[in-house]
């Protein structure tokens, strides 16, 4: 079992308390430029989603990694980097097919480390939007999203069939 | 240090020049931040007397040292300048995301000067700032130059803050738009970009804000936030129903203005029309998609909404093409009211088509609504005809609504004369009494004879007829943090004053005012302190706020203005409401300012003595 978030967009509301929370533990300051976790807006569409890494379990940007400065921690099972080790050359942030792999300015690779098992995102949510839990797969980060879009899957299947 | 970014970003568009400043920290403290400090500059930098649209105007854009922070709802920012709808200071409010991100490119203030030649645009990137041409924006409504910026300037998260019709063409009630659709709305302070030839402003930042004493802070914010949740108004009530839930509340008091304050309560057997139709819970059943928040807000009162399929195909009066959207955003109460009960237009569909061109024309819908009204109580009583307004105006008429609100964006036709306010309308048609404001500029929601402490608050606002800068309705009617009587002028004088001061102190913080509904100003001191460095006690807060009222006053009294202007229209003070559940009622202001004068420390012609100037620290603003 591994610690995993589930995002909710449909609880959503855009107020970036996530955002803030995430640049408070990456930096000190509240800056939302270096969050890690970014919720999109879709205006048109009314449609906001929290987006960050779900600790793929095929983990491209820990495959790629010419140092291995990409490692599972044994507790959360997240894919955290490993900044002494970290040559900054952003292999990793080309590998990540989702975009959450990022470059500091100082050169070191970083990433969503689920904050050591406590992430701070889900903890400053104000409409459970984003919560933690308990995974024994990737599949299931987005929680319900993730039913939603697999059972529309198997419809257009079972219609092409 | 922390909290304030220690900056103020000044450009002036008659040479181009664009210069960085230290914040004068003394004010800083003093004056908090956002509308304290931003009337700061302005006082020390602005001749009360210029006329608005000149180049010596100066437009200010003002965050707090709260805006950017994770303390609940620190997203505001306030405009500061002389507005053109009424020659008054004006401290326009707005939320959504681009305060914060000015905040993050490193800046207090930014202070706009002089005016362009040629339509331009601003982009700040941390402290890269340039004017770009706004040639190919010009004549564009807000959500496509959002559009168009963000495409040319390639950064998906920059924040715009833009001006769409109404503020090219002056109108006086023109809004500066951001983030699509969160407006400082108010006084016409879009009408002032315009002028300026100032389209828009494109921010995005990375220095982010530095917190003094983060654990402290931390602490203090997390204290505030669950203050929040646990009260019924903004843990239940605002992110349940948003503002919208007070058509009801208000009607049902008897103090929704109906027919340009002809009533005071709409129903079908008083006013041919129905609150149920216009109400929050029908906003909620029938056209809300989904709630929105501004940055860092835990609330979330904001709206998304849209026309419905059956409402798509009437009223098509428009003369330019427009989409109606799959999702806007609004309308809040005093959009309803202002282009619904006021106008008589009991059409929630109308009345959300009216509200989203007036967010994409930048328009303030208050003023606009309002204007209207008078226009059509001057046209049912034979003052106006066919011939002035180019089509029949009366109340309850849905299509007149939408079609005027595109023709006073666009000054055409008769939207021209609308396009000046109801006080010049109602003069030029010589019926100054049919103009419901108060120092020029159109009331808002409450009728003041039905809430007697709003009417001082209307009487003695900086800027005007404006409900946000006291609004007793809280106490008066909601009953937070105790119920007053509505009915009663006792007490009240003293009640304005303290939220005329508490208001200051939270338009400073950078925090929305709608935070007062569910904590005191005692819960916000410890975040302002621990974010600031500054060991800020209650009673200094208090007084900062105290000190920003009268700085605006001193400000006004130089302005022209006087004590003789603190009053409200006849039919407030003399007729009585005709029917519902305030009938017979009129506003009592002689019983209250007086003694609010006395409680300010001003004379008997509302001027600030001055002992009460000095003990301010005020004496040297003026020189």
């Amino acid at each position: 079992m591994a610690t995993a978030l589930r995002i909710d967009p449909d609880k959503c509301t855009g107020c970036m308390q996530c955002e803030l929370a995430c640049s408070w533990v990456q930096t000190g300051r509240f800056n939302p430029a270096a969050s890690l976790i970014k919720v999109h807006i879709f205006d048109e569409q009314a449609a906001y989603t929290p987006y960050t890494c779900f600790q793929c379990n095929e983990a491209w940007c820990m495959t790629v990694c010419p140092v291995n400065a990409i490692a599972i921690n044994p507790v959360t099972g997240a894919k955290v980097v490993l900044e002494q080790v970290c040559v900054g050359c952003a292999l990793c942030v080309i590998a990540c097919p989702f975009g959450t792999a990022f470059l500091r300015p100082d050169h070191k690779a970083t990433k969503c480390d689920l904050c050591g098992g406590e992430p701070a995102c889900a903890l400053a949510c104000p409409t459970e939007c984003i919560t933690v839990g308990e995974t024994s797969n990737g599949e299931e980060w987005t929680g319900r999203l993730a039913e939603q879009v697999s059972a529309r899957f198997r419809e257009m299947l079972e219609g092409v069939a | 240090m922390g909290g304030w970014a220690g900056r103020l970003l000044r450009v002036n568009l008659s040479d181009g020049s664009c210069t960085v400043e230290p914040l004068r920290m003394d004010w800083a403290r003093a004056f908090i931040g956002g509308r304290g400090l931003g009337a700061r500059y302005f006082c020390a930098e602005v001749d009360p007397t210029i006329d608005p649209f000149s180049p010596h105007n100066k437009l200010i854009f003002a965050t707090g040292p709260l805006t950017g922070t994770s303390a609940s709802c620190g997203a505001r920012y306030m405009v500061i300048t002389k507005a053109p709808l009424n020659g008054t200071i004006t401290t326009s409010n707005s939320g959504g995301h681009w305060g914060p991100a000015l905040k993050f490119a490193g800046y207090d203030l930014l202070i706009i000067e002089g005016q362009a030649q040629r339509p331009v645009y601003l982009l700040i990137v941390d402290d890269q700032v340039q004017v770009r041409s706004a040639e190919h924006l010009w004549g564009k409504g807000v959500w496509e130059t959002e559009e168009r910026i963000r495409e040319e300037v390639g950064l998906p998260g920059v924040r715009i803050a833009s001006i769409g019709q109404a503020g090219e063409n002056l109108v006086r009630f023109a809004a500066i738009m951001n983030d699509l659709h969160r407006a400082a709305g108010r006084n016409g302070v879009g009408a002032v970009m315009g002028a300026k030839r100032l389209k828009a402003i494109a921010v995005w930042g990375t220095r982010g804000v530095p917190i003094a004493r983060p654990a402290e802070f931390l602490a203090a914010q997390w204290r505030f936030r669950q203050k929040l949740r646990a009260s019924p108004v903004t843990g239940e009530g605002l992110p349940g129903f948003g503002t919208a839930v007070l058509v009801h509340v208000i009607n049902e008091s008897g103090a929704l203005p109906v027919k340009n304050w002809q009533f005071a309560h709409m129903a079908p057997d008083e006013t041919g029309s129905d609150a149920e139709r216009i109400s929050g819970e029908t906003l909620k059943a029938r056209y809300t998609l989904r709630n929105k928040a501004c940055f860092a807000c835990t609330i979330a009162c904001g709206r998304v909404t849209r026309v419905s399929e059956d409402g798509r195909v009437r009223h098509a009066v428009l003369t330019s093409p427009r989409n109606w959207r799959a999702a806007e955003e609004g309308p809040e109460y005093e959009n309803i009211w202002a282009l619904g009960a006021d106008t008589n237009v009991d059409d929630m569909d109308a009345v959300l088509k009216a509200s989203f061109l007036c967010n994409d024309y930048g328009m303030d819908p208050i003023s606009f609504g309002a204007t209207l009204a008078a226009a059509m109580e001057l046209y049912e009583r034979g003052y106006l005809d066919d011939s002035v307004t180019g089509r029949p105006l009366c109340f309850g008429d849905a299509d007149a609504l939408v079609a005027f609100t595109e023709a006073t964006a666009l000054r055409r036709g008769f939207g021209d004369q609308l396009a000046e306010g109801a006080k010049r309308l109602c003069e030029r048609y010589g019926h100054p009494e049919l103009f419901m404001g108060s120092k020029g500029m159109e009331f808002p929601a409450y009728d003041a004879r039905a809430i007697q402490g709003m009417g001082l608050g209307y009487a003695t606002s900086n800027r005007g007829g404006c409900h946000l800068k006291g609004y007793s309705v809280k106490a008066e009617i909601l009953g937070v943090p105790e119920k007053l009587n509505p009915r009663t002028t006792a007490g009240k004088a003293a009640l304005q004053k303290k939220l005329q001061d508490a208001t200051s102190s939270i338009d400073a913080s950078g925090i929305c005012l709608f935070v007062s509904f569910g904590a005191e100003l005692e819960d916000l001191v410890p975040m302002l302190a621990a974010a600031t460095g500054v060991d800020y006690t209650l009673e200094e807060v208090i007084r900062a706020g105290e000190r920003i009222f009268n700085l605006e006053r001193l400000w006004l009294l130089r302005a022209g203005f006087t004590g003789a202007d603190d009053t409200l229209p006849d039919r407030l003070l003399r007729a009585p409401i005709p029917a519902g559940p305030s009938r017979g009622q009129v506003n009592r202001l002689h019983e209250m300012l007086p003694e609010y004068y006395r409680l300010r420390g001003w004379d008997e012609t509302g001027t600030p003595t001055s002992a009460k100037v000095s003990e301010l620290n005020l004496e040297e603003v003026f020189g």
